[in-house]
């Protein structure tokens, strides 16, 4: 795993497209994290604070296990891990083989409207992070 | 590999406390977690089974202040130790910038410290990673077990077996008591950070 630091001006792209893509269509909590657990940015509306850096080292762990569970069963992937609450729920999308997008919504935002908005926000990054 | 934030001027440095089942990673952290508890900010997340064997990793992050004007925050994770779980022992090392090898010092665990640190390269080569070259302390625990009379491995015997050709920064400890447990992260801090320098400054 490894990938260039990224500049002062990728990291405000990056957070301004979190901000626009989904924080303003009513995600609640959004974080890019690399697949070690480093947290690149995070984006919240404000009303709800996690302990992200717990959150990031549990998203991380949990995503390469389902990984590894797919490679088990002769899948190179699952490229979407989605996990429902009562209230709450967390969508982990993969970016790249670098990266992981984690989104945080509340019952009112629908799995299909958080699906395009990630696919959306997971090309914009990419365009920031590889052009 | 560590994440360098050049706007926020953060450093996050991922170090992994690895070695044979019921050595003593888990006991390192929590010593670390009580003696800082009124700096570290976060919970010590544990993924364990229901009889306290680490499961998946456990990890405490915390921060050391600012080297050459960057917040640096170092993560701590260990490994579960047993044999059965070099799955998941494999993705908790993914991005991993310093290790800390927890070798038993109790006779009968010699064999398993050497298959341990033999399975550790095995698992570095797969993320291309070299254990000649990563930074690495070895800490040989246990030893306050001497004055309960049981039988220990010399560390003279301990380097000899896992510390010979690798010549690491080595450290006597006792995770429970806390004997030289700070002296084995500080070392493994001040190793990770000065061979991510490079990178930095
Ligand atoms: N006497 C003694 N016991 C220890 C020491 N370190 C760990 N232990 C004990 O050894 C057992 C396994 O320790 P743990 O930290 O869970 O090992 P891990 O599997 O490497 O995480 C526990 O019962 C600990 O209390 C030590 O330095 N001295
Ligand atoms: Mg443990």
């Amino acid at each position: 795993m490894k990938y260039p630091i990224l500049t002062e001006k990728q990291l405000d792209a990056i957070d301004e497209i979190l901000e626009e893509k989904l924080i303003k269509a009513g995600v609640r909590n959004v974080m890019l994290i690399d697949m070690a657990g480093n947290t690149i940015s995070k984006q919240d509306n404000g009303q709800f604070k996690i302990d992200t850096m717990a959150f990031a080292a549990l998203a991380a762990g949990n995503f390469a296990a389902v990984e590894a569970m797919a490679k088990l069963v002769g899948e190179s992937e699952f490229s979407l891990l989605f996990h429902k609450g009562e209230t709450a729920s967390v969508h982990f999308s993969k970016v790249s083989q670098n990266f992981l997008l984690i989104t945080m919504f509340q019952k009112d935002l629908s799995l299909g409207i958080i699906r395009l908005k990630v696919t959306d926000t997971i090309d914009a990054i990419n365009s920031i992070i590889y052009s | 590999m560590a994440f360098i934030n050049i706007r926020s001027k953060e450093v996050q440095v991922k170090i992994v406390y690895y070695g044979p089942g019921r050595g003593g990673k888990t006991a390192n952290l929590e010593y670390i977690y009580k003696k800082y508890r009124n700096n570290i900010t976060t919970e010590m997340v544990s993924l364990k089974t229901h009889d306290d064997r680490t499961l998946f990793f456990d990890f405490l992050p915390f921060d050391v202040g600012k080297i050459k004007g960057y917040d640096v925050s170092i993560q701590l994770y260990t490994v579960p130790g047993q044999v059965k779980y070099n799955a998941t022992r494999k993705l908790v090392l993914k991005g991993v910038d310093g290790i800390v090898f927890v070798a038993d010092a109790m006779v009968e665990q010699r064999q398993r410290n050497i298959d341990s640190l033999i399975q550790l390269r095995e698992n570095l080569d797969s993320y291309n990673l070299n254990l000649n070259t990563i930074p690495l302390v070895m800490q040989y625990n246990k030893y306050d077990l001497k004055d309960a009379g049981v039988p220990l491995l010399s560390t003279q015997t301990m380097q000899q077996d896992l510390n010979s050709q690798l010549r690491v920064p080595a450290f006597a400890a006792s995770a429970l008591v806390g004997g030289n447990v700070i002296a084995t992260l500080k070392k493994i801090i001040s190793l990770t950070l000065s061979s991510i320098q490079d990178q930095l400054f």
